[in-house]
């Protein structure tokens, strides 16, 4: 008897003491998955910052997006679309709550959008006649005119909703109450954020208790933070590095394909390169399977078409394009060069001289930059390789001084391509980070007209036509997709990367014990 | 002494005002359209474009003259108020505030630890002379060489990544601040240990320490009573010039170890055009400067009485 209670008060005591632990528990090394990435997170505001706090799995969307850039329930449990595409219809999820306690209702959506459709955002872009509520769960959406990417653009980090007690009378947002699976724990801005596990998140609740992300600007310390094993999760590895680690145990190195595409922006109405014959002269002297195995590490991320084959409206069946110097040396005399003086190609005692600029935010972009300086050189164009900040490059664009311009442009910033597309090819002048002077008003005028086409079998048609005068008349020079290299540690299984990069997936990772 | 101070505050004035100018017209003197690199920093590299730098310009006023911009930053000046961040729109006195705290906290541990290093070698090196005076010039000049990125990476090999002592980067925790904190001192003491060795060899062969010897103090009587003090007043002059190091050294040691000090802001604001921070961040090292330098002279006055000459 006098052990049967010895044995209970045991067994009490420890319930006690573990409930206690984890009522106080902190973050440790031992309950802290540790995140390593490139981006800061420069305020709270999630129009501007938002992708940090979707990754962290603090704030959500309306509606969310695959790994494949399908829609897919989010806090909206499902959608209709009405009028031919000028009314959306979302039915909300029931049992929502905020990491305060607040519930999500229809007025507390309404208002977040409204309040979006105000600041520098992807809605703001939207002619968006009302956003009404038509049952206490249900909000309609009616617009101007058919849009539809609206659900991919709700689906985007600036559509992300708040808990009304974290915005200001003037609408300006002061602390991060989300509906996620995790909550702030502590913010240090810009540099480190730390989430804790939300017991009432309405979907898979984490196993892990903490998570921490902490900005490395500099790729070798991320490096370095990789093969010492003391972060969990280390996000845009240097590929240089990717062999080192690779031989390293208890790490493992993942490669992962993202909409987004290693490209080169030709400014169509500069001289040298309004001639067809000379651009494609440029792309066949470009050796990309070089490129993308040596400075990738991925010999399948070389193409020369824009978007990615998961993007099969606008993948095109095309075979892709050799690297065939001599065929290039003869379009450009096809074009009226002739080799000049130290084998560099010249017109009116002219030499075939440009000016590449680029930007060092993505580690590969200043190697691939010189590997075409060179691979240019044994064509016999001059190039100028000009390392800069990405925002040259819509500057270039604006004020015509842009000639070409090496970039990662993310066609999934929005997850259908569609709204990038337009972005960028919609006008005769082009777009920023878009096709530079190109003239195709009956492409412009398609591509415009496809926001309101609801039949797939058009819809595939004529993105079919749009992506196959892209790849014959280069107003852009694709040279590989971009290869994500992310490096996780031993501690942990279940890690899934998102292509959209809009999650890190936190709530379905587990510790390995 | 209240001459010094009357001074120090005078230059204070006069490096806020010439180092907050200064900055301002090299930020204007730069090439490229601010209001497209305020937005790269505001909204990341995806989201930069030609609206975004638009709403960035008629939002912050970037259309006004760089005289009006220059006279309305004087006046909010006059009335301590840095203003506000072009990026993240919180005030620059709190994001000053909060960076400083990091800095002073890397630059003190920093210098303490290079003076625990290089006080003990450079007066040993004094002392025995020989093989160990020869080492540790090699040593000096060796590291003095080396960029100090580099002894921060080395660091990282040694006590990170082979032995897992300490954390790589980051900040939080005391472990934290080890690595950025060894760098610093490592790079400040290959030189300042040279200065101990060469003030040390010069007391230690004055007739008035051979005289102190000589009237029978022991060694270490000696070197207590007359050759501390004397090695002393030079020692802190020169850890005051080596001021300049330490700030220097901050930006590129907080850059590799993550360390969200002043001076990784600093460099920060540079690629954002973040001009504000900028000024800030500039007004508050040269005031720091001037700070510590008049706390340097007022030791040297403590060490050193006669003081006229420390002036």
């Amino acid at each position: 008897m006098t052990q049967y209670l010895l044995r209970t008060l045991i067994a009490v005591s420890l319930i006690v003491q573990c409930h206690l632990a984890s009522a106080t528990s902190t973050p440790t090394h031992q309950n802290t998955v540790k995140v390593h990435g490139v981006f800061e997170i420069p305020s709270l505001e999630p129009t501007r910052s938002g992708y940090a706090f979707n990754r962290m799995q603090i704030l959500e969307t309306l509606v969310d997006v695959d790994h494949t850039g399908r829609l897919t329930p989010g806090l909206a449990t499902e959608w209709n679309v009405k009028d031919n595409g000028k009314v959306w219809e979302f039915i909300l999820r029931d049992d929502v709550i905020f990491h305060d306690g607040t519930v999500l209702t229809a007025k507390i959506i309404i208002d977040n959008l409204n309040l979006i459709r105000t600041k520098p955002s992807a809605l703001k872009k939207v002619d968006i006649k009302t956003i009404e509520a038509i049952e206490p769960n249900r909000i309609r959406i009616t617009l101007a005119k058919p849009y539809r990417p609206l659900g991919a653009v709700l689906a985007h980090h600036s559509a992300s909703i708040v808990a009304p007690t974290a915005i200001t009378a003037s609408g300006e947002v002061t602390d991060l109450i989300g509906t996620g699976p995790f909550s702030v724990y502590k913010i240090a801005i810009p540099h480190k954020l730390v989430v804790k596990r939300f017991d009432h998140y309405w979907g898979q609740k984490a196993t892990i208790e903490y998570a921490s992300y902490l900005t490395g600007h500099r790729s070798e310390a991320r490096v370095l933070q990789a093969r010492s094993g003391q972060s969990d999760i280390v996000f845009g590895i240097d590929p240089a590095a990717i062999p080192m680690l690779k031989r390293l145990s208890g790490i493992s190195v993942i490669q992962s394909d993202l909409p987004r595409t290693l490209t080169l922006k030709i400014n169509i109405g500069h001289p040298l390169l309004s001639d067809r014959r000379v651009r494609e002269a440029l792309s066949l002297s470009i050796n990309r399977k070089g490129i993308a195995t040596a400075i990738l590490k991925a010999p399948q991320a070389a193409t020369d078409q824009l978007l990615p084959p998961s993007m099969n409206d606008w993948h095109i069946q095309q075979k892709s394009a050799n690297y065939d110097l001599k065929r290039a040396k003869q379009l450009l005399q096809e074009a009226g060069w002739e080799k000049g003086a130290e084998n560099w190609f010249e017109k009116d005692g002219k030499p075939f001289e440009l000016t590449l600029i680029t930007y060092a935010d993505r580690p590969e972009l200043p190697t691939i930059a010189t590997a075409i300086q060179d691979q240019w050189k044994r064509l016999g164009i001059k190039l100028t390789v000009n390392i800069t900040n990405s925002s040259a490059i819509p500057a270039g664009h604006q004020d015509g001084s842009l000639e070409v311009a090496l970039m990662a442009r993310n066609y999934g910033y929005i997850a259908d391509p569609l709204g990038v597309l337009i972005k960028d090819f919609g006008q005769h002048s082009g777009g920023d980070w878009g096709s530079m002077n190109w003239s195709n008003p009956s492409i412009q005028a398609t591509l415009n007209r496809l926001v309101e086409e609801s039949d797939p079998k058009k819809y595939y048609a004529q993105a079919q036509q749009i992506a196959t005068a892209i790849y014959q008349e280069k107003p852009l020079i694709p040279i590989a997709y971009y290869v994500q290299q992310t490096v996780v540690g031993k501690r942990i299984k279940e890690f899934q990367f998102d292509p959209y990069e809009r999650n890190y997936h936190l709530n379905t990772l587990q510790w390995k014990r | 002494m209240r001459a010094l101070l009357i001074k120090r505050c005078l230059q204070l004035l006069a490096v806020s005002w010439g180092v907050g100018t200064l900055t301002f017209l090299l930020m204007w003197a730069l090439p490229g359209d601010m209001a497209y690199r305020i937005a790269a920093g505001r909204y990341g590299q995806d989201a930069v474009d030609s609206q975004a730098a638009e709403l960035v310009r008629s939002e912050l006023g970037l259309d006004q003259s760089a005289w009006s911009a220059y006279w309305q930053w004087l006046l909010d000046l006059l009335q301590w108020n840095l203003g506000e961040s072009l990026v993240s729109g919180m005030p620059v006195a709190g994001e000053l505030w909060h960076m400083l705290g990091h800095s002073v906290l890397l630059a003190f541990v920093g210098i303490v630890l290079a003076a625990i290093i290089a006080i003990p070698l450079g007066l040993a090196a004094a002392y025995w002379r020989g093989w160990l005076d020869r080492f540790t010039l090699a040593l000096s000049i060796t590291i003095r060489a080396l960029p100090i990125f580099v002894i921060g990476l080395l660091a990282i090999v040694i006590f990170a990544l082979e032995l897992n002592w300490l954390p790589v980067a980051g900040f939080g925790t005391p472990a934290h601040l080890v690595l950025p904190a060894l760098t610093l001192a490592i790079s400040l003491a290959a030189v300042s240990n040279r200065v101990v060795t060469v003030e040390a060899k010069r007391v230690f062969s004055a007739p008035f320490y051979e005289f102190a010897q000589t009237k029978g103090l022991s060694t270490w009587q000696a070197f207590v009573h007359h050759g501390l003090r004397n090695i002393a007043v030079p020692l802190i002059a020169f850890f005051g010039v080596q001021l300049i190091t330490v700030i220097e050294g901050v930006v590129m040691i907080e850059s590799l170890f993550s360390w969200p000090g002043i001076g990784h802001g600093l460099a920060h604001a540079i690629f954002a055009r973040d001009i504000p921070v900028i000024q800030g961040a500039a007004l508050m090292m040269g005031a720091l400067f001037v700070v510590l330098n008049t706390v340097v002279d007022l030791a040297c006055y403590y060490l050193d009485p006669r003081g006229g000459n420390v002036r």
